[in-house]
């Protein structure tokens, strides 16, 4: 259960970040999901993300809406703020949040439920808004926490646990980002940390909004032959296209450029990605012939996966939009926000 | 009328136009001209949910009294619409007057003999002096304005200089206005005996007043609230809340060298975005609000029952309009009292406070600011389109440079490292209120926030006992709000047996119907509530009085239905006087309410307790 703590017994040859914590201190809760949830790995892979990265705890902020993969934001970083919120609406708490307070991280984690159907709005006009926070999708095509209903994001053709077969087409969280002008999209698998860590790196540092779409099995009701989202079936359909790696300002002398099969991409902060193409007909700076080739795949059958579009230029992050100041508007001193008396005096000549 | 019941500063005129024709500028140049002679001025906006095209009226009372409200008669009739026409002419009181274009033939079947009727040829003087549609359509409208200025014996000068106030950059305006004006003028000085006995003489009464807006103030009240970030979807009549706001803000709170904006300004995509924004933005230390009217309450009900539980503070502007449904947008009520005060699922209160006028919408602004962050829980103030859209005149508006936001229980680092362990939902003061942290201060200060069941610790719980902790305090934070709140304005001075109850936007015409009540032997006290939950003085008005009149602008009694639920007031006591027509109540409704009540009771019970 939730409330059931870890205890915070650090061995001493544990590894240290650095600002000498260790990945314990980067742990939350106790998981209260299935044994063998995907949720737990994406949680695993956002712990080693974070820590990796070395971010104060108390400058994350872990934002969610409701449902299986909602309750996971208390599973990390116990040392930041976490919102868990209405069914749907998380974007909008993150995008108050950090118009509040630009300097910190936030993280989103929702479901396909979450995102998909009764989200669907609020994630649109977050990506329109390119609100600055890294928001992961546990997708696993079904509704756990109320007994494995077909999500929005089942496939045509796949069964549920008692037998029936969906026949509505799936919503595509990865292309619907991508032709709503999101400037980082991926998508990775629960099982594949090697993959997903860095992504999450990435994304938790590119300026704007960034989106990874995590396929992530349902063990308990959607893990059966005839899911198109089991565990079986998506290692077998899942083709990574484009692996990246992450390398943070302070490593980049070390790393060793492989002409010809790397490219770098720079970040705002001066990082950077390591864009390896698995696929070599596929470019992720592409968004329109991007945008082509995954849904071709999708066609035949295939997840494409990794870092499936980024750019790294893109300029209308909200705060950039908005004009605000450097500081963090929950920072600003009142003085400098009230007018005062005599400003009153002024204001009020205009309605004499 | 005969000269013995000449009504200097003392009548009603009502302009019927055409939305879109540029009848708003001509009738807020009435108004102004007449403030700025020193009279206490009403000015009440009618208009439609539409663009252009459909009727709309603008009603004007010049009150020497100082009443603020809608008297409940015509005077004088500006009837410009041919659509409106029959019903214009039958609304003008025995006595009045009525103009009309004359450029077409009138129906003789609209004929009335108890009333002066002036026909001015505008369109037609208009057609003759101006060139293009659109300007002659714009001109005929001033043109009338010219019209009442001598019929009312309006300072013309006066005219002038609001003209040439309004088109500061476009001085040709001001002349091709003017022109309109005298056109008006000159005709109505040839033709009809100037001035009417209806007149304006200038006063020295408005001196330390303006003529504003409640959304303006309110807008004003959150600027000087220091707030940063305003998220919002139009609808209205709150969407001028909004722009006054960033009209503000773009002036005052803009670097001049960097052209950073010490705000945000998010339009959301509905309102459930707008209230979740506010609330992010709020549990992350900015103070934040939204405005919205009944349809956005609504939407809003899911976020305000977590911002409750999960003690997150919020403003809500609620700028009521009528419902239910989309109702009549453009028209006022009081019909969101109920729906604000429980809104959401469960056992869920919420503060509201209720102001009666714009200059109450600017304090109450501010102090719905620190009700939030002191109570940790959404505060809605609840004005309405009267209110909202209507200009009205106010005393100056005061601002106390001392003034600092009040952020209630919050904990910084230093506080809290000195903690052996921070609780984010313990009851340490017994107030019912917890203490709070911000996101980014420390690990010791972390805490998850949510709307599932939790203690008080800040964990999950499906524990009922812990449950019912936390459920309980609330409880008790809620006796705390009642002792913050703004207490009623209490009227005791009649010592009568007989009140009267009402909120918001009644309150002007409570006041000229008190007046109007004492001078035909009818004394009654008033209270005024202007928050929930209620205070102490309310049970004891309540408890004191034999017989209440409980006033306010819905079908359903909802002011009634709070009492009964929240007080111990016996539901026999409270009689309901109900105006919701969408039209602002008039003093003449109450009078008539309140006699007709106390007649039929005489009658009923001849020894009854309802006496004056």
């Amino acid at each position: 259960m939730t409330f059931i703590a870890k205890p915070k017994v650090a061995h001493p040859s544990l590894p240290r970040n650095t600002l000498g914590l260790t990945r314990r201190d980067y742990e939350g809760a106790l998981s209260t999901l299935c044994a063998g949830c995907g949720h737990d790995s994406i949680t695993a892979s956002i712990t080693e993300a974070i820590w990796g990265l070395s971010l104060e705890p108390q400058n994350v902020v872990k934002l969610s809406g409701i449902g299986c993969s909602s309750k996971t934001t208390a599973y990390f970083v116990s040392g930041g703020h976490g919102f868990n919120s209405v069914h749907g609406r998380m974007p909008s708490i993150a995008m108050g949040a950090n118009a509040a307070n630009r300097d910190l991280t936030y993280i989103g984690v929702s479901g396909d439920g979450d995102t998909l159907s009764i989200g669907l709005g609020q994630f649109c006009h977050a990506i329109r808004r390119n609100l600055d926070m890294l928001y992961i999708i546990e997708n696993n095509g079904v509704y756990g926490l109320t007994k494995g209903q077909f999500s929005a994001s089942a496939d045509i053709g796949t069964k549920a646990k008692k037998g029936e077969t969906n026949v509505q087409p799936p919503i595509d969280p990865v292309l619907l980002a991508m032709t709503l002008g999101a400037s980082f999209v991926a998508r990775s698998f629960s099982g594949d940390k090697a993959q997903l860590v860095p992504l999450i790196q990435a994304g938790l540092k590119h300026r704007g909004f960034a989106l990874i779409d995590v396929l992530s099995p349902c063990v308990t009701f959607n893990d059966h032959e005839g899911s198109t989202k089991s565990y079986a079936y998506t290692r077998e359909h899942y083709e990574p296209a484009v692996h990246a790696d992450f390398v943070p300002l302070e490593r980049e002398i070390s790393v060793d450029y492989r002409a010809g099969e790397t490219v770098p991409v720079v970040m705002h902060d001066g990082s950077r990605i390591l864009l390896r193409k698995l696929d070599a007909a596929y470019d992720p700076t592409n968004r329109v012939s991007a945008a082509q080739q995954i849904q071709e795949r999708m066609r035949a059958g295939e997840y494409l996966t990794g870092l499936l579009f980024v750019d790294e230029n893109a300029q209308h992050e909200f705060h950039q939009v908005n004009s605000t100041p450097a500081a963090p508007l929950n920072s600003i001193p009142y003085e400098a926000l009230s007018p005062g008396s005599q400003g009153l005096e002024k204001i009020l000549a205009r309605y004499r | 009328m005969s000269p013995t019941t000449t009504r200097v500063n003392d009548f009603t005129i009502k302009i019927a136009t055409v939305n879109g024709t540029g009848s708003a500028s001509a009738n807020t140049l009435l108004m102004k001209s007449i403030f700025r002679s020193g009279i206490p001025v009403m000015g009440k906006n009618y208009f439609p949910s539409n663009i252009q095209g459909l009727p709309t009226w603008y009603e004007i009372r010049v009150t020497r009294a100082g009443y603020v409200a809608r008297s409940g008669r015509v005077d004088l009739m500006v009837a410009m619409n041919a659509e409106t026409y029959a019903r214009d002419v039958r609304e003008v009181a025995p006595g009045g007057y009525l103009v009309y274009d004359s450029t077409w033939p009138r129906p003789a079947l609209l004929k009335r003999d108890d009333i002066t009727v002036l026909g001015v040829p505008l369109a037609q003087l208009c057609n003759e002096s101006f060139n293009g549609v659109r300007t002659r359509i714009l001109m005929k409208n001033i043109c009338y304005a010219g019209v009442l200025a001598a019929l009312l014996d309006l300072d013309v000068a006066r005219i002038r200089e609001l003209l040439a106030e309004t088109y500061a950059k476009k001085p040709q305006l001001v002349e091709s206005n003017m022109k309109a004006i005298q056109l008006g003028y000159d005709y109505a000085k040839a033709n009809f005996e100037c001035p009417l006995p209806l007149k304006v003489e200038p006063l020295d009464e408005t001196a330390g007043h303006i003529m504003i807006d409640g959304n303006t103030s309110a807008a004003l009240g959150a600027l000087y609230a220091g707030a940063t970030v305003a998220a919002w979807y139009p609808i209205t009549p709150s969407t001028s809340l909004m722009d006054a706001f960033k009209m503000f803000a773009d002036r005052s709170r803009v670097d001049k060298d960097t052209g950073a904006k010490n705000f945000a300004f998010i339009q959301a995509e509905d309102e459930l975005a707008a209230i979740g924004m506010v609330i992010g933005a709020m549990w992350n230390g900015a103070r934040a609000f939204t405005a919205t009217s009944g349809p956005g309450i609504s939407l809003m009900n899911e976020f305000l029952g977590l911002a409750y539980y999960a003690e997150v503070p919020a403003v809500i502007f609620d700028i009521q309009r009528v419902g239910p449904s989309t109702g009549m947008p453009t028209r006022t009520q009081q019909g969101d009292l109920m729906l604000a005060a429980y809104a959401s699922h469960g056992d869920t209160r919420h503060v509201c406070l209720y102001p009666a006028n714009p200059e109450e919408c600017f304090y109450m602004a501010v102090q719905a600011f620190d009700l939030a962050e002191r109570l940790q829980t959404p505060v809605m103030v609840l004005s309405d389109l009267d209110i909202g859209m209507n200009d009205w005149m106010c005393r100056d508006l005061k601002w106390d440079d001392s003034y600092r936001p009040d952020r209630g229980k919050m904990l910084g680092k230093e506080e809290v490292l000195k903690l052996k362990k921070f609780y984010r939902f313990l009851d340490v003061d017994e107030d019912g209120i917890g203490y709070r942290t911000l996101p980014g201060v420390d690990p010791k200060a972390a805490y998850f926030t949510r709307g599932s069941g939790h203690n008080q610790y800040g964990a999950y719980t499906e524990d009922s006992a812990d449950y019912q902790v936390v459920l309980d305090r609330l409880l008790r934070k809620w006796a705390t709000a009642k002792r913050l709140v703004p207490r009623a304005v209490i009227d005791a001075t009649a010592d009568s047996k007989i009140g009267i109850v009402s909120i918001g936007s009644c309150d002007g015409a409570i006041r000229e119907a008190r007046d109007l009540l004492a001078a035909r032997g009818v004394t009654v006290d008033y209270m005024r509530v202007r928050a929930f939950p209620f205070s102490e003085d309310v049970e004891k008005f309540l408890a004191a009085h034999e017989r209440l009149f409980v006033v306010e602008q819905n079908r359903d009694a909802q002011l009634r239905a709070l009492l009964t639920l929240e007080t111990a007031v016996e539901k026999s006591k409270l009689r309901s006087l109900l105006h919701y027509s969408g039209l602002p109540i008039s003093s003449a409704f109450i009078v008539e309410g309140v006699l007709a009540e106390l007649q039929h009771e005489r009658a009923s019970h001849p020894k009854g307790v309802a006496r004056a």
